[in-house]
């Protein structure tokens, strides 16, 4: 009943790519919601100091978050993204302790980020364990490597060249929101404009299609993974970089928040969906609820419910707005 | 008091912006097969939607059961009414066993409360006895059963809760002919018992074998009656159906037939196919006939490298070549048109242009590492116009296009990827008449470009109407390599089963 030509089909068209085109719908309906209501409720929120502070606190997930966005794009999921990132962090601080080179500790925590992702990677691809189980278990193992490799003590950072990148600033904006916009333009490049982001959706939404159209599915698979543990590795060294310390405890359920933004900005759990500017949107406002808890004086045992019930009713409210689009043109 | 058991007057249904349904009256006789005829999209899934209780008809129509009104809200209260589906696509939970599904949401239970099982097999058992058919186990998981046996049980659910009204949507679009033979003989058995079937099918021989009256559909209005489909004029049935001539059914094609393009040499997939060797030619259609099951699936998908196989080789224009996976398949021009589009042929989420260009992103849409879209969308437009593709724009998700547009998609997308070797493995199923011939023309032409192309086809007059040559497979193995010339229907069939 589809297949009508003429007007009001164009009409519905319309009204329909207004929808669906736009995942982060679901994220900027909360975002904006939040900034008028806490604009009107407390002075200092929109002032610059305070945008700055959370936009800062938004970087680690932000960055974070878009590697598991795309994991997420494939049906998948990353649950060693906390671990990783505590992981990451050891390695760049013990390495700037051992031989104050800030090349050497990038590199190699960008390196043991990839090479977790990997192998979460290859896994999941080649030998079909479920993604769910897979970072489990490296989520256990890169936590349990971190409290080995710290024995559970905080590795300081001397290195105030290498703190820049934590607290430094570039014409007036923060070195890691710098940093987070730069991983948002590549994530955005990457899904938009290459095969690679093609084939991402392709396989997260009908792998078996995707396979017999030459899509390397095992292959692009495997990319996401590694896509994670990289972003995941540039937020560790982010996240150090700004505390001035590695701790073995660092990131505990950051894979949470970041399947929180990701969901938030419109990306579906189920694969084959998603996007960059509505997980940016989404890791920002998961950062806005974290600043507002603090700013209005709330308790910060509220924090984790008030977060729950945002995802929730913003969820809620987008499902059933793609229902109703979708039932429209059935 | 006319003996009709179900009455449509004056019924529509308008979504917002289409009338899908416009004003159909008809009536359905007691006991009869009553065939619902028309393209994809011409009314009838909407009208059996309103009959099932997924959808509600547009105020101011009547439907009469049993001549007293009835308004059928949803699926539950159509069921209570008697009137049971048998759907297109099947509804059974394939980890479940056959019993298990029959009495799914309506467990028999002890005393206790407890399910009882002893019970449920008994009566599975003996429902699948009234239907005249004996081998199939109510132990058996349904996901080993062959598609026909699933369909079968799909039978029997809808049967044993008792309807007067079974409607079959294309019962037979995923059956071989000895299969539909057996539902034949199936729906035979029930009409003898009382059922009134309802029918819906695009094939033409089926409708003048099992059909009484049927009621022809167009742009969702009726347009015309057949009294007795057995004595119907088939021609003017079509005619009706399409609401123009078609010059041929199948289009006619000078074979211009040049060297080897593909040769298959002792393939084989262990449980599956065995020595399979056959040559294709330039400008050739071969046709691979046989039974579901037969392995005519399963070689293609050995070939392009979807399955593994354990021996074989593959050679192309003279060479041998290394194809492991489809994309390799993709490299050396291979394209696979998969026997369901819906879950192998199309992402359905995506738009028709993302799915056109999908085997050729790096091929043909690349510069450097970035995508070039201005390529993608005017090469997304030219084969929309080239195969008649209607859909309102390139960006339009797949899954809103009616089945024959869909396949159309799934053809652009393998010319789009210039292959010079197609494997079509049904390609007209499920889709209208209309839709049919013009797929025929695409194959013509690409034959006549010099390409070679194997379709793969359960319908023995579409083989025999487009193949220069038919391959026919039983139990894996090949049994006959017959010239057009000497086929026959017949004789397809006894090397088939």
């Amino acid at each position: 009943m589809n297949e009508k030509k003429g007007a009001p089909d164009a009409k519905l068209t319309k009204h329909r790519r207004f929808h669906l085109n736009y995942p982060w719908l679901s994220a900027a309906v909360p975002l904006v919601v939040l900034v008028v209501g806490l604009s009107i409720a407390h002075p200092r929120f929109l002032t610059q100091s305070n945008v700055t502070s959370i936009l800062l606190q938004a970087a680690v997930y932000v960055i974070m978050a878009l590697g598991m966005s795309f994991v997420l794009m494939t049906g998948g999921i990353d649950l060693s993204q906390g671990s990783l990132l505590a992981l990451v962090g050891v390695v760049a601080a013990d390495l700037l302790q051992r031989t104050n080179s800030i090349p050497l500790a990038i590199i190699a925590s960008i390196l043991v980020g990839a090479a977790v992702g990997a192998a979460n990677g290859l896994v999941v691809s080649c030998l079909k364990i479920p993604p769910f189980i897979m970072t489990l278990s490296t989520m256990y193992l890169c936590r349990g490597l971190t409290l080995v490799i710290t024995q559970a003590t905080p590795i300081t950072v001397q290195n105030t060249s290498f703190k820049w990148i934590g607290g430094g600033s570039v014409l007036g904006i923060p070195v890691p929101v710098i940093i987070f916009l730069i991983a948002a333009a590549v994530g955005q490049f990457i899904l938009s404009y290459t095969a690679t982001g093609r084939y991402i959706l392709a396989v997260g939404s009908n792998r078996e299609a995707a396979r017999l159209s030459g899509v390397k599915t095992r292959w692009n698979e495997c990319k996401v993974y590694i896509i994670s543990g990289v972003m995941v590795a540039i937020a560790g060294i982010v996240y150090v970089a700004r505390l001035g310390a590695a701790q073995a405890t660092a990131g505990e359920t950051y894979e949470m928040e970041a399947v929180a933004a990701s969901v938030l900005g419109g990306t579906s759990v189920l694969g084959g969906e998603g996007g960059i500017i509505g997980t940016v949107m989404g890791a920002i406002v998961v950062a806005i609820i974290r600043n507002a808890i603090v700013l209005l004086n709330v308790s910060t045992y509220y924090q984790q419910m008030i977060t729950g019930a945002v995802i929730l009713v913003a969820v809620i409210i987008d499902v059933q707005r793609k229902a109703r689009v979708a039932k429209q043109v059935d | 008091m006319s003996d009709d058991i179900l009455r449509f007057e004056n019924v529509s249904k308008t979504f917002p912006g289409v009338k899908a349904l416009k004003d159909v009256s008809f009536s359905i006789r007691r006991g009869d097969v009553h065939v619902l005829l028309g393209e994809n999209g011409a009314g009838k899934s909407t009208l059996i939607k309103i009959l099932t209780g997924v959808y509600q008809a547009d105020e101011g129509g009547a439907i009469y059961l049993n001549n007293t009104p009835v308004k059928i809200h949803d699926t539950l209260q159509s069921r209570s009414l008697g009137i049971g589906t048998v759907f297109q696509e099947n509804s059974l939970i394939p980890h479940l066993n056959v019993a298990e599904n029959v009495f799914l949401t309506r467990e028999l239970r002890s005393k206790s409360g407890a399910v009882d099982w002893n019970r449920t097999y008994q009566e599975c058992e003996r429902w699948i006895r009234e239907l005249g058919v004996d081998h199939i186990n109510p132990r058996t998981q349904v996901r080993r059963l062959s598609v026909a046996d699933q369909q079968i049980v799909e039978i029997v659910k809808v049967f044993s809760q008792n309807p007067s009204i079974v409607i079959l949507d294309e019962p037979t679009s995923a059956l071989s002919d000895n299969e539909i033979d057996n539902l034949f003989r199936i729906i035979e058995t029930l009409k003898a018992k009382g059922v009134t079937f309802i029918y819906v099918s695009h094939r033409m021989e089926e409708i003048k074998r099992i059909g009484d009256r049927a009621t022809i559909f167009r742009d969702g209005a009726v347009t015309g009656e057949i009294e007795d489909c057995k004595t119907a004029d088939m021609d003017q049935v079509i005619n009706m159906i399409v609401g123009r001539t078609l010059e041929e059914k199948f289009p006619h094609r000078e074979s211009h037939i040049g060297d080897v393009l593909l040769d298959v040499r002792d393939l084989q997939v262990p449980n599956t196919i065995y020595d399979i060797s056959f040559q294709v030619r330039k400008g050739e259609v071969l046709g691979f006939s046989g039974l579901v099951g037969s392995g005519r699936t399963s070689t293609a998908k050995a070939i392009v490298g979807a399955i593994q196989r354990t021996a074989g080789e593959i050679w192309i224009g003279g060479e041998k070549v290394k194809i492991t996976s489809p994309s390799e398949a993709i490299e050396h021009g291979i394209g696979y048109l998969p026997e369901d589009r819906k879950t192998e042929g199309l992402i359905l989420s995506k738009s028709v242009k993302e799915n056109i260009s999908l085997p050729s992103l790096l091929k043909k849409f690349r510069r450097g590492i970035v995508l070039d879209g201005r390529k993608e969308r005017a090469a997304a437009e030219e084969y929309r116009e080239k195969l008649r593709i209607k859909t309102p724009s390139i960006n339009r998700l797949v899954n809103f296009l009616s089945g024959g547009n869909q396949q159309k998609v799934v053809f652009a997308k393998w010319l789009c990827s210039e292959a010079n070797i197609y494997i079509f493995d049904e390609p007209t199923r499920g889709i209208d008449v209309g839709a049919k011939s013009e797929i025929y023309q695409i194959i013509n032409d690409l034959v006549s470009q010099g390409a070679a192309v194997i379709v793969i086809s359960s319908e023995l007059p579409e083989i025999l109407g487009i193949c220069d040559r038919i391959i026919v497979m039983r139990d894996g193995r090949i049994t006959a390599d017959l010239d057009r010339a000497d086929a026959t229907q017949e004789l397809i069939m006894s090397y088939s089963i």
